[in-house]
């Protein structure tokens, strides 16, 4: 294969990663702009999602289309479920405090990830795509379901941006971002807004799992990545806004899958880390955000 | 006799808004000033502005003959420009001790011979909590003392920086008419060691204490005088005081 | 006087652990040698977490700077142990110099956030270079490296009681250097910075410069305890460069109370036995430390010794 197939093939992997990314960042991404708390245990919730599509999968009995179905229903409904109760028990009573929400969030990802050890294993176990088609190229072969979690992703991030910016409940949640007293003095429920907006990151990141789970595996520890990358994601981007949220998955996504390929894994972690970490230190509102107040 | 300080052309805007514009002005050594204006006239913008809480976009600032303009925060501090803030701001979990005890070890690294000893640390917290009448409540919790006496706690660690500038902001807000009296007197006892800079809105006050008014409207100081003259001034009638002060 | 009550408290405790030397069965022993070390890393964090109210997420690198600026010169250079000690120390003041100037551009949330990615580097740089570090699977120091040679006199670190020992006076020196910090006028410019630092500025104070010198301290003390742990326990791995041990400082601080002296050493024994304890019943000792963690933010936010020091004991340090 010459290089510019080979090049296709990266950036098409890449967009993979890429929109499997958005969503997850995107959750976090909310949770951070309109509560201003930092959700450490994010990528627990993209865990649970895998982890409760394969539960899903095991149901419906070795039907994959029924099984895919099955999860990409219940798997964020419990995953929201779990996040309300979380934010309900823990994280209001701590007035969202930013340090406290931090560490109570560290505790969460402990919990999570025992839980699932506990419950669910050590192994690493695959979920059966809900089809298996493979679209011929005049160069290779590439799987039809990755395709499918592209376009998938892509109408995901359409609907959600929809809701934010065309709907009441998007209003809602602009106006308890841009200002929390004011919002609530409009007789905005700015507590119900805080745990519905929790409860929907969390959500994105559990479909963001159902999708990709049948290309990856389900693994109690897999949370730990793209909560990394999500960070990164919503750092670049801009600290909660949501476009440059988008740019920088999109960005992170492909370069991930170029990168890869040229270096070893461990290096290109490295160098993407310490690029973010000075990002933040020396220009924090992101590379694509404009300064906030 | 040179001014201790001086501004020339001052200005800071906020997004389009000016809130200080193109101001001059200048104090002596030894005097008492106040500056009035209605709210949102820039008074608190322009003396952060002097004690570098925030940077000026234009303009420059003096401080006994040196230009401060670029200079930060703290080390206009240590030059004497001590500042004491509108909304009060003492420590409120350490004890009025404490508190104070910040502001003088400040002051005695400046003079290293004293540098080492914590019983003349200890002297000098006790004597400027006994000039502002707060020696027996040391170990009080500065958060659970009264408003009055939190006041005076922030004009107590003002005091202990040795300041050759003390700028208050708003010191006589919320306190009884009583308490007044006594601050009063505290500000002229307090003058004839440190040039005074007054941001206040009580008339009583500023015609009591200041030797001249500064008045600042929308950004611009429009007017620059004795006090009684500053009360027979029509423009500053016509802005400030034929509108009512609002508080 | 209170000042008298906290060092006759402090010294007492000095007492007993050392008192405890000769009581111990075994095992204990063994325990309390290395939460002694443990509790050194817990105060050099509780330094700049409770006092300055800095809360950073990144404290493993400063522990795991000791731990291979001590055991890398020892396995590659032949160093004898206490000059790796030294080299050790060195490290972390050297990293953590750095990592100050960097990261104390941020404050709150980002500064979490930086210091933990920082870390994620540094663990990462342990992994990549494999070759020189033996990465996740470490490597043990050999017995002859730690064997000192002190004017004359053998000291065989592995030796229990002399482990036990030079911990314990790793332990002292930290502490009562803990004590004497916190109770000076740097001390309370820390807390005045953790309380409002724009006040402290208005106060004359460079808060910057003062918070750059809370970090190299508190990172000089974690590189220490770092570097003993290598020396001591003859080991060093990259799982002490991971994310896990730069929340147990924060986990141990919290349990004992942040901002007092003993609450850092107290957490750590009380988190150690908890441990060790429940992982004799299951392998998920780690939703214990969940739970605990909520817990805590919760409902003791203070600590242990915090919440005694509010109800009984205002002299607390």
């Amino acid at each position: 294969m010459s290089f510019g197939p080979h090049l296709l093939l990266a950036c098409l992997e890449g967009l993979v990663t890429a929109a499997v990314l958005s969503l997850t960042a995107l959750g976090l991404s909310l949770v951070f702009g309109v509560m201003r708390i930092v959700n450490v245990a994010h990528g627990e919730f993209f865990m649970l999602g895998a982890v409760l599509a394969w539960w899903a999968a095991s149901l419906a009995g070795g039907d994959p289309v029924i099984g895919f179905l099955l999860a990409l229903v219940i798997s964020p409904l419990i995953v929201g479920a779990i996040a309300l109760l979380s934010e309900r028990l823990v994280l209001r009573r701590l007035h969202y405090n930013p340090e406290a929400t931090i560490v109570a969030t560290i505790g969460l990802l402990y919990i999570l990830q025992q839980a699932a050890l506990s419950l669910y294993g050590p192994e690493a176990r695959p979920v059966p795509a809900p089809f298996n088609v493979r679209i011929v190229l005049p160069w290779f072969g590439y799987s039809g379901y990755k395709l499918f979690v592209i376009a998938a992703s892509a109408s995901l991030l359409v609907a959600t941006w929809l809701v934010l910016t065309r709907t009441r409940i998007g209003l809602v949640m602009r106006a308890t971002q841009y200002d929390r007293e004011t919002a609530q003095a409009f007789g905005i429920p700015v507590d119900r807004v805080y745990g519905g907006v929790f409860a929907l990151g969390a959500m994105l990141a559990a479909v963001a799992a159902v999708l990709i789970v049948p290309i990856q595996q389900a693994h109690y520890l897999m949370g730990r990545d793209p909560l990394l990358l999500s960070f990164i994601v919503v750092i670049i981007g801009g600290l909660g806004s949501l476009r440059g949220t988008l740019i920088a998955a999109l960005l992170i996504g492909l370069s991930d899958g170029v990168i890869s390929m040229f270096f070893s894994p461990t290096l290109a972690k490295m160098i993407a880390t310490l690029a973010v970490a000075l990002v933040l230190v020396f220009r924090p509102q992101g590379l694509f955000g404009t300064a906030q107040r | 006799m040179t001014p201790l300080l001086t501004t020339r052309g001052l200005s800071r805007s906020f997004g389009g808004l000016k809130a200080v514009d193109k101001v001059d002005f200048d104090v002596m050594p030894g005097e008492i000033r106040a500056v009035i204006g209605p709210n949102g006239a820039g008074k608190t913008t322009f003396v952060s502005l002097i004690c570098g809480r925030i940077g000026a976009d234009a303009g420059r600032i003096d401080f006994d003959g040196q230009d401060i303009t670029d200079l930060p925060a703290y080390q206009r501090v240590r030059k004497g420009i001590a500042y004491t803030f509108q909304i009060t701001s003492v420590f409120a979990k350490l004890s009025a001790y404490d508190n104070v005890a910040l502001a003088v070890q400040r002051s005695m690294l400046d003079t290293p011979d004293a540098r080492q000893s914590s019983k003349a640390l200890r002297g000098k917290v006790m004597e400027a909590l006994r000039r502002t009448g707060l020696e027996d409540r040391a170990d009080a919790q500065a958060g659970t003392l009264s408003y009055g006496h939190q006041r005076l706690l922030e004009v107590a660690m003002g005091l202990a920086l040795k300041p050759r500038l003390l700028i208050l902001d708003e010191p006589t807000q919320g306190l009884s008419d009583a308490e007044i009296v006594d601050f009063i007197a505290l500000i002229r006892e307090i003058a004839k060691t440190a040039t005074v800079l007054l941001i206040e809105h009580n008339m009583q006050v500023v015609m009591q204490l200041a030797h001249r008014v500064s008045v600042f409207e929308a950004g611009r100081m429009i007017a620059d005088d004795t006090p009684d003259a500053i009360r027979e001034n029509p423009v500053v009638q016509h802005a400030y005081l034929g509108d009512g002060p609002d508080e | 006087m209170s000042g008298a009550k906290a060092i006759s408290l402090h010294v007492a405790v000095i007492i007993l652990l050392f008192a405890l030397n000769f009581l111990l069965p075994e095992y204990h022993h063994g325990v309390l040698a290395r939460v002694m070390v443990f509790a050194v890393f817990a105060m050099g964090y509780a330094l700049l977490f409770g006092y300055a109210g800095l809360l950073s997420l990144g404290h493993s690198m400063f522990f795991a700077a000791g731990m291979y600026g001590a055991a890398l010169p020892v396995l590659h250079l032949g160093w004898s142990a206490p000059l790796a000690f030294v080299a050790g120390i060195a490290a972390g003041t050297a990293l953590s110099l750095l990592i100050a100037l960097l990261a104390l551009r941020t404050t709150g949330v980002a500064f979490m956030i930086v210091t933990m990615m920082f870390a994620q580097v540094f663990y990462l740089a342990i992994i990549y270079f494999s070759p020189w570090t033996r990465g996740d699977e470490g490597f043990a120091l050999d017995r002859q490296a730690r064997i000192v040679d002190l004017g004359g006199n053998l000291v065989d670190l592995t030796n229990p009681t002399a482990r036990y020992m030079i911990a314990l006076l790793l332990f002292t020196i930290a502490l009562f250097t803990m004590l004497r910090v916190v109770t000076s006028p740097f001390g309370r410019v820390l807390v005045a910075i953790r309380e409002n630092e724009e006040r402290t500025r208005m106060l004359g104070y460079n808060t910057f410069a003062n918070k750059l010198v809370a970090v190299v301290v508190s990172g000089t003390v974690c590189a220490a305890a770092g570097a003993a742990y290598a020396l001591l326990f003859g080991f060093a791995g990259a799982g002490f460069a991971s994310v896990q041990y730069s929340i147990l400082p924060l986990l141990w601080s919290l349990l004992g109370g942040a901002a007092t002296t003993l609450g850092p050493a107290l957490g750590a024994l009380f988190m150690y036995y908890l441990v060790d304890i429940t992982s004799g019943y299951t392998s998920a000792y780690l939703l214990f430390v969940g739970i605990l963690l909520m817990l805590l933010v919760l409902f003791f936010p203070k600590g242990i010794l915090g919440t005694a020091r509010d109800r009984w004991a205002r002299w607390l340090p």
